[in-house]
């Protein structure tokens, strides 16, 4: 039995039809100038990514999960900040965590007071956006437990952290602050922290990716307006949750 | 099989063919973004350790050309990413709730009896056998592919959640080995829904130009004529 014969030879594809293989194609074509969306298209994703953040927090709300505090250690910690140099504090004696905004009672920490808190320390997984993960064990007071000695207002839905690392700071949802295992870190691998990663402390927790977790603390704000952050305002997810 | 051209019957519903060529714009989207997310940090497993699987594109080898990335830089391949995602999924989703409640699945999903079926197609196309073996919409082997390509799409969202949430969806990054695992299967899709493309495109160009015309306008004038 012959083949029958085909109604047009293969080689013969209308220009119309064959735009049509070559749209799929676009996004490349696009992509060869790097094309960000455009001013177009950049609401559009400023929409989605929003109601993603919204959804991060929904889930988070409804699963409410923690990570496993005991895992094996594994990887290397990359130090990172955005100074020319590493960020040192010239006299730490005289460092404060200036605790205020929104809150009853606005406090200055010294070390030593953060030092006389009661810590929780685990090992868990740190995700980067970039796509790296590290698992390495921290110790710090739980954000909870500055969050019970300043006692917020009401109207505090943010907490904003600043930092002395060039003005580098993020913005956080309330409900992710108080995570039970959101710490402020003054302890790494066993050690007091160094100022590779951020001493004398820093925001640390498993739950949001690493550009969340600010480094060089000097002042956390409750707030009723969304904070930016410092990369978040340059198009990183805002809630960046895990 | 026919030896006369047959009048052109409606071979593919208005839906399937919106939502085929919806995907296909979101499938390179996603791909072309997903390896700008990826070139941020071009290997697998933890950050200055090595993870024994095979990576020819990992970043000391070979790196992703700019040619082929989507966003410019790691916010913009993000937010490309996390914003195609959505209509990916909800176009993929309404198709297969359509094969599904439509019945059409009968004629597309690969089943245990259709290995006859795809045997016969393997030696018709390694020429072992001359004539074509009769075949309804679809063939065993165009079958398999379909079949293999809506579970691809499964896992290629599975794991994309699986990475986005490791610990929110705690279960689900377990569920393909933990967090490194994971971006490791969703990486391994990605190659593999790019095989498929390329596969797919050929066989279209050289088996069966008549069934591009087919899922453009739905009328099919091609030799496998049967719509089962």
């Amino acid at each position: 039995m012959s083949e029958p014969p085909l109604l047009r030879p293969p080689a013969i594809i209308a220009r119309r039809e064959f735009l049509h293989i070559a749209l799929p194609a676009l996004p490349i074509a696009l992509a060869a100038c790097g094309w960000t969306g455009g001013k177009h298209l950049q609401p559009v994703f400023d929409r989605v990514i929003a109601a993603n953040n919204t959804l991060g927090e929904g889930l988070l709300s409804v699963r409410h999960a923690q990570a496993n505090p005991n895992q094996v250690a594994r990887g290397d910690m990359p130090s990172y900040f955005i100074s020319q140099g590493m960020p040192i504090l010239r006299d730490p004696a005289s460092w404060r965590l200036d605790v205020g905004g929104l809150v009853r009672k606005p406090t200055q920490f010294t070390a030593e007071m953060i030092a006389a808190l009661p810590h929780i320390s685990y090992t868990i997984t740190h995700h980067c956006v970039e796509g790296w993960s590290v698992v390495k064990p921290w110790s710090g007071v739980p954000f909870a437990t500055f969050a019970a000695l300043v006692e917020p207002l009401p109207g505090a839905k943010y907490v904003q952290f600043d930092s002395f690392d060039d003005g580098y700071m993020n913005g956080w949802d309330m409900a992710s602050a108080m995570h039970p295992q959101t710490i402020l870190a003054d302890a790494f691998e066993g050690k007091p922290i160094t100022a590779a990663h951020g001493a004398p402390l820093r925001l640390y927790s498993p739950i949001k990716l690493g550009y969340k977790l600010t480094k060089y603390l000097t002042k956390v704000t409750f707030t009723d307006k969304k904070p930016g952050g410092y990369w978040e305002d340059q198009g990183y997810p805002w809630f960046g949750g895990l | 099989m026919t030896s006369a051209p047959s009048p052109a019957a409606i071979r593919h519903r208005p839906l399937v063919r919106i939502t085929h060529w919806l995907n296909a714009v979101f499938l390179v989207g996603m791909i072309a973004s997903g390896l700008q997310i990826y070139t941020a940090y071009a290997h697998i497993g933890y950050h200055g350790a090595t993870f024994n699987v095979p990576n020819p594109f990992d970043g000391s080898r070979a790196a992703i050309p700019e040619s082929v990335r989507l966003g410019g830089w790691l916010a913009g391949g993000l937010r490309w990413h996390f914003t195609l995602a959505w209509p990916f999924v909800l176009t993929g989703l309404a198709y297969v709730l359509f094969l599904v409640f439509s019945g059409e699945w009968r004629a597309l999903v690969f089943r245990p009896r259709d290995i006859p079926g795809a045997w016969q197609m393997t030696r018709y196309y390694l020429r072992l056998r001359k004539d074509h073996p009769p075949q309804g919409k679809h063939n065993p082997l165009q079958k398999s592919a379909y079949t293999f390509a809506i579970v691809l799409a499964a896992l290629s969202i599975a794991t994309g959640f699986a990475i986005a949430k490791p610990i929110q969806l705690a279960f689900l990054t377990s569920l393909f080995g933990g967090y490194e695992w994971a971006r490791y299967w969703h990486f391994i899709t990605v190659w593999t829904f790019t095989a498929f493309i390329v596969a797919h495109v050929i066989m279209v160009i050289v088996a069966d130009p008549a069934s591009l015309r087919a899922i453009i306008t739905g009328r099919y004038r091609g030799r496998h004529t049967s719509h089962e």
